[in-house]
C-alpha cells in the first residue's frame, strides 16, 4: 500500500491535517453560534423567520422551564463532580485513567439499593428515614472504598511501572469484570430504590427556582463532601502527602512520606466520593442495574477533563458546567438548529464537549495539574 | 557474586501462616464468588463422565488446585540458593485447599440457616442441593473440605512431581476435559467423515464421556504423550530458532497447512459448526484491525465499533430494498467500494482530532465517537435516513452468479468471511515489515524518538486508523449480508472491548496471535451476542473476558503468542537486568536472539 505516503510530501500533510482540525473547531462553533443566535430569535419572537428558519415548530423556553433545565443539569452535573473526582484524583497520582472507577460509583448505588430494601421492608425506611439515609450513606461509603481499595491492590499495584497503556486496559478489565460480576450476583433486571418520603421528595422553591426536594438534597451533600475532601486535601497531613505524591514520587518517598499507602488513601478518598456520588444517583433516579456506572462514568471522566485533570476544584466545576451543558445544550443549540428528537442526543452531547475541550484547551478550562513525569 | 542462603523452614509443620492464610482465603472467596454467581449450578447440566462428574462440579474442583499450585511457587531469585521443594510444599497446597473446603462448607451452612435470595439471585435450594450433593449438611462438608485439601496438595505436588509425570497427566487431564467439553464440535466432525460410530462409542446418549470410554481415552492419550513427550517442544523451538530463509520456508508450510485446512474442512462440517466458524471469521477480520491500530501503532481505539458499524449500515442503506431513504439496491460488490469510501472517510474524521492526544484520552475519545455514531443511528434525527431502532432488514446476500452467500448457508459465509480475512492477514503481514509497519512499532515504542528519527507522526497514525477503518467496515458490510438486517443495537460498545480483549489474549501486535485470539475466545466462548462452542457459558463469557483482560495484562501482557518485539518491549527491565547478572553489557535493543521476520 502506500509505503511511500510516509516519506513524500511529509511538511504538505501535516499542514492538511491541521487545516482539517481548524476547519473543525470553525465548523463546530458556528453550529453552536448559529443554535444560539437562532434561540435567542425564538425566545424573543417565535415567528421570526430566522427562528423558523431550521425548526417550523419554534416555541422557544418559558422562564420556569429554562430554570428546572439549570437546575436538574446542576444538581447531575454535582454528582458528576463527585465522580470526577476520584478519576482526577487517580490520574493526579498515579497518571492513568481509571476505567473501573464507574463501577466503584455503581457498587455504591447497589449497596444503597440493598439496604434501603431492607429498610423498607422492615418499616423503618418510612418511620426513621434520616438514620436510614445515614446508614446506607455509611454502607456505600464503606463498600465503594472496599471496592477501590481492593482493585489498586490486585490490579494496579503491579502494573505500577509498566508502560502507560498497560494499566489502562487492566482497568477495563477491572470494570468488565466488577459489572459482569454485580450481574451475576444481583441479576440483571433493573432495581428499584422505595418511595421516598413526601417531605423530602416535594417541590420547593428557592430565589424563584422551583427544585424538587431531592435535587437539592444532592447540591447539598454534594457541597459537604466537596468541603471536606478539600479540607483533606489541603489542610491535613495525609493531604499534604498526597499533594506531595502526585508531585513526584520519588521525591515524597525520599521525604519520608509512605507512597503505597498514600497510593491507597487516594484510592480510599476517590471510592468513598463515588459511593456517596452512588447513593444521590440511587435517591434521584431510583434505579440502578448493573450497568449503571458506565455512562456516568465516562461522563465524570469528561468533566474531569473538562475541568483540568489533577485540578479537584476543576473537577468539580467541570461536572458542573458538564451537567448544565448535557441538560441544556440539546434545547439550547440542538433544537434551534432543527434536529427533532433533541433529549436522545444527550449523551452525543457530553461526548461532544469532551471532544470541543480537547480540540479548543487539552489541558481544561482551570487547568490541569500534574506531575513533571506525567506533563511529558 | 556471593551465595546467599535464604532462610528455609526446619521442617513441613513450619510454614508462612501469613501466606497461607492468605491464599486459603482467596481460594474460599474465589469458590463462594463462583456459587453464588451460579457458574457451577448453571455448569452442571453439562455432563463430563456420564453420571460421575458434571462440568459444574470440574469447574469448582479446579480451583483448588490451580491456587494450591500458585500458593506453593517459590520464588526463585537469583543468586539466591533456592530450597528443594517437597513435604513443605504438599503440606501448603493441602491447608490452602481445606480453606478453601471450610469456605464452601461455611457458605452450606449460611445457606441453610438464612434466606438471602432477595438480594443475591443464586441463594437458592438448588444451590444447596449441589453443594451437598443432597446428603445433607454433614456430607457436603466432609466431602468438599476432603477433596478441596486433596486437590490443594496436588496443585502443590505439581511442583514435585517429575516433570514427565507432570506433563503427561497434565496433557491427560485437558485432553479428557476438552474431548468431553467439545463434543459438539468431535460429533459434528466425525460425522463428515463418516465416523459416526466412534463417537458413539466415545460419547454416552445424554452427553458426556462413558467411564470406560474416559479410562480407555485416558490410557491412550497418556501413551501418546510419553511417546511424543518433548518432540513437539522441540518442534516449536527449532522452528522459533530458524532464521531468514529457513523460518520463511517453514512459516509458509505451516501456513499453507492452515489454509488448505481452512478451505477443506467446512465441506465436512454441520450447519452449527459452520456458523461458528464464520462468527469466528467476522471477529477475525475485526481483530485483524485493531491489532494494526492498537498492536503495531499502539493507538488505543475503544471506539473500534464505529467502523464495523459503517461498514454495516453503509451495505444495508446501498443493497437494501427497505432502506428508507435512498435504497439503490446495489450489488454486494459494488456496495464494496462505497463501504471503502466512507470507511476511509470516517477513519479520517474520528482520526484526525484525536491524533495528537495523549494516548489515554485518545482511548476515551475514541469510546465517545463510538458511542456518538451508535447514538445517531438511533436518533430520530437520523431515523429517515438508517431508520432508527427499526434498523434497516431485508439485505439481500451476496450473488456470485453461480451461488449466493446467505446467512441460512452458513458455509458460504464462512468461505466469504474466509476471503476477506485472507485478504487483510496479507496486508498486515506484508504492511509489518514495510516502511510504514515499522513506523508504526517506532511510534508505539516512543512518539517522541520516531519523531526525531524523521517519521512522520501523524500521517502514520492516521495511515493506522485508516487501514483498521476499512478491515472493520469489511467484516460489518459481511455481517450485514450475512445477518439480513442491521440495527443500532448490534454495534455496542461491548463489541470494542471484546475484540481488544481477542487481540490481547492472542498476542498485540502478532498476526499468529489474533488467529489463536479469535479462534480460542469466539470459537469457544463466543461472541457478545454468537454462542461458542461452551453454549453453557453463555451467560458468563463476559465475566470471564473480563477476567482475562487483567489477568494477562498482570502476568502475561504480550500474549499468548506474543510478537518477539513486542515482549521484548514489555520486558525490557527483566532483559536488562538478565544481561547485568550474566554479566553482559546492558543493551537496551533485546539482548539475546532476534525474531528474523522483523529483521
Amino acid at each position: 500500500m502506500s509505503t511511500h505516503a510516509v516519506s513524500t510530501k511529509p511538511a504538505k500533510r501535516l499542514v492538511a491535517v491541521d487545516r482539517f482540525l481548524t476547519f473543525i473547531r470553525v465548523f463546530l462553533v458556528t453550529m453552536i453560534v448559529i443554535g444560539l443566535l437562532a434561540f435567542v430569535w425564538q425566545q424573543i419572537d417565535a415567528d421570526n423567520p430566522f427562528a423558523r428558519w431550521r425548526n417550523p415548530g419554534a416555541r422557544g423556553l418559558t422562564g420556569d422551564q429554562f430554570k428546572g433545565l439549570l437546575m436538574s443539569g446542576l444538581s447531575q452535573g454535582s454528582m458528576y463532580g463527585l465522580l470526577a473526582l476520584g478519576y482526577s484524583m487517580v490520574y493526579g497520582v498515579l497518571g492513568f485513567i481509571n476505567f473501573a472507577h464507574g463501577e466503584v460509583f455503581m457498587v455504591g448505588a447497589m449497596t444503597g439499593f440493598i439496604a434501603s430494601d431492607k429498610f423498607a421492608a422492615n418499616g423503618m425506611w418510612e418511620s426513621n428515614f434520616l438514620l436510614c439515609l445515614v446508614l446506607i450513606m455509611l454502607m456505600a461509603i464503606f463498600f465503594s472504598t472496599f471496592t477501590a481499595v481492593l482493585m489498586e491492590r490486585v490490579a494496579y499495584r503491579p502494573l505500577r511501572n509498566s508502560p502507560r497503556l498497560i494499566p489502562l486496559i487492566t482497568s477495563i478489565g477491572v470494570s468488565f469484570f466488577i459489572q459482569n460480576l454485580v450481574l451475576g450476583l444481583f441479576g440483571p433486571g433493573a432495581k428499584g430504590y422505595p418511595r421516598l418520603p413526601e417531605w423530602l421528595s416535594k417541590q420547593r422553591s428557592i430565589f424563584t427556582f422551583e427544585i424538587a426536594g431531592t435535587r437539592l438534597l444532592v447540591l447539598v451533600v454534594a457541597a459537604v463532601s466537596m468541603a471536606g475532601l478539600w479540607y483533606i486535601v489541603e489542610r491535613t497531613k495525609t493531604g499534604k502527602a498526597m499533594r506531595a505524591v502526585a508531585e513526584d514520587k520519588e521525591i515524597a518517598s525520599l521525604m519520608g512520606i509512605d507512597v503505597n499507602r498514600t497510593i491507597v488513601t487516594t484510592f480510599a478518598v476517590g471510592g468513598a466520593m463515588a459511593g456517596v456520588g452512588g447513593i444521590l444517583w440511587g435517591l434521584m433516579f431510583r434505579s440502578v442495574t448493573h450497568m449503571t456506572g458506565f455512562l456516568p462514568g465516562v461522563k465524570a471522566f469528561t468533566a474531569a477533563v473538562v475541568g483540568g485533570i489533577g485540578n479537584l476544584g476543576g473537577a468539580m466545576a467541570g461536572g458542573i458546567s458538564l451537567g448544565s451543558a448535557e441538560s441544556l445544550a440539546p434545547l439550547l443549540i440542538l433544537e434551534p438548529l432543527g434536529v427533532p428528537g433533541v433529549s436522545q442526543l444527550k449523551d452525543a452531547v457530553a461526548f461532544t464537549v469532551l471532544v470541543l475541550v480537547l480540540l479548543f484547551k487539552p489541558s481544561g478550562l482551570f487547568g490541569e495539574r500534574l506531575s513533571s513525569e506525567e506533563r511529558a | 557474586m556471593s551465595r546467599v542462603t535464604a532462610t528455609m523452614p526446619s521442617s513441613a509443620i513450619d510454614q508462612d501462616w501469613r501466606r497461607v492464610l492468605r491464599w486459603g482465603l482467596i481460594c474460599g472467596g474465589i469458590l463462594v464468588a463462583l456459587c453464588l454467581v451460579g457458574m457451577p449450578v448453571e455448569l452442571d447440566r453439562r455432563e463430563i463422565i456420564e453420571r460421575y462428574l458434571s462440568l459444574g462440579y470440574v469447574s469448582i474442583l479446579l480451583i483448588p488446585v490451580v491456587i494450591g499450585r500458585i500458593a506453593a511457587t517459590q520464588v526463585v531469585l537469583e543468586g539466591f540458593e533456592s530450597r528443594k521443594q517437597g513435604l513443605f510444599d504438599l503440606v501448603t497446597g493441602l491447608l490452602v485447599g481445606i480453606m478453601g473446603g471450610t469456605c464452601l462448607t461455611l457458605l452450606i451452612v449460611a445457606l441453610d440457616s438464612w434466606n438471602l435470595r432477595d438480594p443475591l439471585l443464586n441463594w437458592s435450594p438448588k444451590l444447596f442441593r449441589f453443594l451437598t450433593y443432597e446428603n445433607g449438611i454433614g456430607f457436603g462438608a466432609m466431602a468438599w473440605i476432603v477433596t478441596c485439601g486433596l486437590l490443594g496438595m496436588i496443585g502443590a505436588a505439581s511442583h514435585v512431581v517429575p516433570a514427565m509425570v507432570r506433563r503427561v497427566s497434565g496433557t491427560v487431564v485437558l485432553s479428557l476435559l476438552s474431548l468431553s467439553v467439545l463434543e459438539g464440535a468431535v460429533d459434528d466432525l466425525s460425522e463428515g467423515f463418516g465416523l459416526d460410530w466412534l463417537t458413539d462409542l466415545l460419547y454416552a446418549k445424554k452427553g458426556g464421556l462413558t467411564l470406560t470410554s474416559t479410562i480407555v481415552a485416558g490410557a491412550v492419550i497418556a501413551v501418546v504423550a510419553v511417546l511424543t513427550s518433548g518432540r513437539v517442544k522441540a518442534l516449536t523451538t527449532s522452528y522459533r530458532e530458524k532464521e531468514g530463509a529457513e523460518r520463511q520456508k517453514a512459516s509458509i508450510i505451516l501456513f499453507v497447512v492452515v489454509a488448505v485446512l481452512c478451505i477443506v474442512l467446512p465441506m465436512f462440517l454441520g450447519k452449527i459448526m459452520n456458523e461458528l466458524l464464520a462468527n469466528v471469521g467476522l471477529f477475525l477480520l475485526l481483530a485483524l484491525g485493531l491489532n494494526i491500530v492498537v498492536g503495531l501503532a499502539g493507538l488505543l481505539d475503544l471506539g473500534y465499533v464505529a467502523f464495523f458499524a459503517v461498514g454495516g449500515y453503509t451495505t444495508a442503506v446501498l443493497t437494501s430494498p427497505n432502506s428508507p431513504f435512498f435504497a439503490p439496491e446495489m450489488h454486494f460488490g459494488f456496495a464494496l467500494i462505497f463501504v471503502v469510501i466512507f470507511a476511509i472517510i470516517i477513519g479520517l474524521v474520528i482520526g484526525a482530532p484525536v491524533i495528537r492526544m495523549r494516548g489515554d484520552y485518545l482511548a476515551i475519545v475514541t469510546l465517545g465517537f463510538g458511542e456518538i455514531i451508535r447514538l445517531l443511528f438511533l436518533s430520530d434525527w437520523l431515523g429517515p435516513y438508517f431508520g432508527g431502532a427499526q434498523g434497516i432488514t431485508n439485505i439481500p446476500g451476496v450473488d456470485l452468479g453461480f451461488a449466493t452467500v446467505k446467512g441460512t448457508d452458513p458455509r458460504s459465509v464462512f468461505y466469504l468471511v474466509l476471503f476477506f480475512c485472507a485478504i487483510a492477514i496479507y496486508v498486515s503481514w506484508r504492511l509489518q515489515a514495510s516502511r510504514l509497519g515499522r513506523a508504526w512499532m517506532a511510534i508505539r515504542e516512543d512518539e517522541q524518538v520516531a519523531e526525531a528519527m524523521g517519521i512522520n507522526t501523524v500521517n502514520s497514525k492516521l495511515m493506522a486508523f485508516v487501514v483498521g477503518a476499512v478491515m472493520a467496515a469489511f467484516s460489518g458490510a459481511v455481517l450485514a449480508a450475512k445477518v439480513g438486517s442491521i440495527f443500532p443495537t448490534s454495534f455496542m460498545i461491548l463489541i470494542s472491548i471484546i475484540i481488544l480483549v481477542v487481540v490481547i489474549v492472542g498476542g498485540m501486535g502478532n498476526i499468529a496471535g489474533v488467529m489463536v485470539g479469535s479462534f480460542v475466545l469466539i470459537g469457544v466462548l463466543g461472541g457478545p451476542k454468537q454462542p461458542g462452542l461452551l453454549q453453557e457459558f453463555q451467560n458468563y463469557k463476559l465475566l470471564i473476558y473480563g477476567m482475562l483482560l487483567v489477568f494477562m495484562m498482570l502476568k502475561r501482557p504480550e500474549g499468548l503468542v506474543p510478537s518477539a518485539r513486542r515482549s521484548r518491549e514489555l520486558h525490557q527491565e527483566e532483559f536488562l537486568q538478565d544481561a547485568w547478572l550474566k554479566g553482559d553489557k546492558p543493551d537496551a535493543d533485546g539482548v539475546g536472539d532476534d525474531g528474523g521476520e522483523e529483521e
